[in-house]
């Protein structure tokens, strides 16, 4: 693979500018879900555009005291973090001739606790309690998520035979149909929407943030370009985490096309992609539905949630999958 | 007009500042902000932290705790941030005038030429509130040459303050 293809693949196509603009999109269509539930007309199209160029233009402050360095590049870090991931998961969802490389899995699950731990760093160094409380929650979630998250992660992992790589899934789920369409994969399905809540920073788990008990937590220093970052962050990861959850346990956006006289391949078609879409557009509406009908929980509750029920689905289901089915 | 303007037009995030309100004020904010009047159609959002504030609403009438705190809430916002007097007591202490408790009217506690939009009323109605708003940032896309708010007489705030603490 050529340079220049790479750093499309990482800047352009399903990288950075595509993820942008398609976070951008659906943290409107949140906006706008949540302002239809609540009987509100929401705000326009490019909303979040205006707020991101908004943000660009303001003051940079960097509050006194705290640690300057870790301060601003916490944010550099976050968006970095996310734009890997998004490129890896879009790659794996778009392209399914690349192959990718061996373990693609893992150093994608670690791509996507980057944002967590740069907001963990960005508040911690901002000197503000209320960003350091909300740092140790954000601390706490990550605690609390992984477990359940990695566990689930096993069963495409375990039905697939063993295989790392997102390619390599893709192309078992084209074949053989989804892992969804199995018990431990609806298990693990269900168990990872959850997680994905958790990961978005969306209401019930949305204690480091929660605006209204702790004024923002770790975004309660940050103004200017760093917040501009941290909300495209976080937009981002509204792409990235139902790619993600779609193309490891949810057939992806590719089926498998009979080739006259060898092996059949693993392509994208019009129907497939439009299949993959409304997937997509599933996890993202359930996500919308569970944060506007619940409340933030507890931050113990969210770590007992994630640790007792989640964590024993999550194994249940690797030891069905172990069993086979 | 810069896109940087245009876009904070389209995006003002709102910070409530209490500096001693009887509440009649906040009460009409918060109604601006529910589903009725919907003001996130225009894209303003309330925020819980000063440092992510386009504009401060201040409601009350300045009185001897709150005071340093409004000037101070006003140094930490990022800049541009606009300030609009909400009801009688930010707009000129309204009653309180004149009362041992109180110190100056917001317009000489901030530097010259911050608070952009008054809206008078005791408390104003929340069509009055979202108009001030409107005016306030019709203020950032006006030509310098056509805009009608003079900048107020230049007084030692920080003296006053002190003096009458």
């Amino acid at each position: 693979m050529s340079l220049s293809w790479t750093l499309l693949l990482f800047l352009i196509f399903p990288g950075f500018l595509f993820t942008v603009l398609a976070g951008m999109l659906l943290s409107w269509v949140d906006r706008k879900v949540t302002a239809r539930v609540q009987w509100r007309k929401g705000p326009p199209l490019l909303q979040p555009l205006y707020d991101f160029f908004k943000l660009l233009g303001k003051e940079t402050i960097v509050p006194a005291g705290g640690s300057r360095a870790a301060f601003l590049l916490a944010p550099a870090a976050g968006l970095a973090g996310a734009t890997l991931a998004a490129a890896y998961v879009g790659t794996a969802a778009f392209f399914p001739g690349t192959i990718g490389f061996s373990g693609d899995l893992i150093v994608v699950l670690y791509l996507l606790v980057v944002p967590s731990l740069a907001l963990i760093m960005g508040g911690a160094a901002s000197r503000n309690p209320l960003a350091s409380v909300g740092a140790s929650r954000e601390m706490k979630l990550v605690l609390a998520y992984e477990l359940p998250f990695i566990l689930a992660m096993l069963v495409p992992v375990v039905q697939s035979g063993g295989t790392l790589q997102l390619a390599k899934l893709v192309a078992w789920q084209a074949e053989h149909g989804s892992f969804a369409f199995s018990i431990s994969g609806i298990v693990a399905l269900l168990v990872v929407i959850l997680v994905a809540q958790a990961k978005m920073g969306l209401v019930p788990f949305d204690q480091a943030e929660a605006e209204t008990e702790i004024m923002g937590g770790v975004l309660i220093e940050y103004s200017g370009p760093p917040l501009a970052l941290f909300k495209l962050t976080k937009m981002m990861m509204l792409y990235t985490m139902p790619l993600f959850v779609v193309v490891v346990l949810w057939g992806g956006f590719a089926k498998s096309v009979p080739v006259a006289n060898s092996a059949p391949r693993v392509a994208l078609t019009a129907g497939s992609v439009l299949l993959g879409v409304v997937k997509f557009l599933v996890l993202i509406v359930a996500a919308v539905v569970i944060r506007n009908t619940n409340p933030r929980l507890r931050i113990q509750h969210a770590v007992s949630f994630f640790w007792r029920p989640m964590s024993l689905a999550a194994i249940g289901s690797v030891a069905v999958a172990l069993l086979g089915a | 007009m810069g896109l940087r303007i245009k876009a904070l037009c389209k995006s003002p995030w709102v910070f409530h500042v209490s500096a001693g309100s009887c509440n009649n004020c906040d009460i009409e904010i918060l109604d601006v902000l529910c589903p009725r009047f919907d003001v996130e159609r225009f894209g303003a959002l309330l925020v819980g932290s000063v440092r992510h504030a386009d504009a401060l609403l201040v409601t009350g009438a300045m009185n001897r705790k709150s005071a340093l705190r409004v000037r101070q809430l006003y140094e930490q916002a990022a800049k541009p941030c606009l300030v609009i007097a909400i009801g009688a007591c930010a707009c000129g202490q309204g009653i309180f005038r004149g009362s041992y408790a109180m110190t100056v009217p917001l317009d000489e506690l901030l530097p010259p030429g911050a608070v952009t939009a008054y809206v008078p009323g005791c408390p104003p109605k929340p069509e009055a509130i979202i108009m001030g708003i409107v005016k306030a940032l019709g203020t950032l896309t006006a030509k310098p040459a056509a805009r009608v708010t003079e900048p107020p007489q230049a007084v030692s705030g920080k003296g006053r303050i002190a003096a009458s603490l």
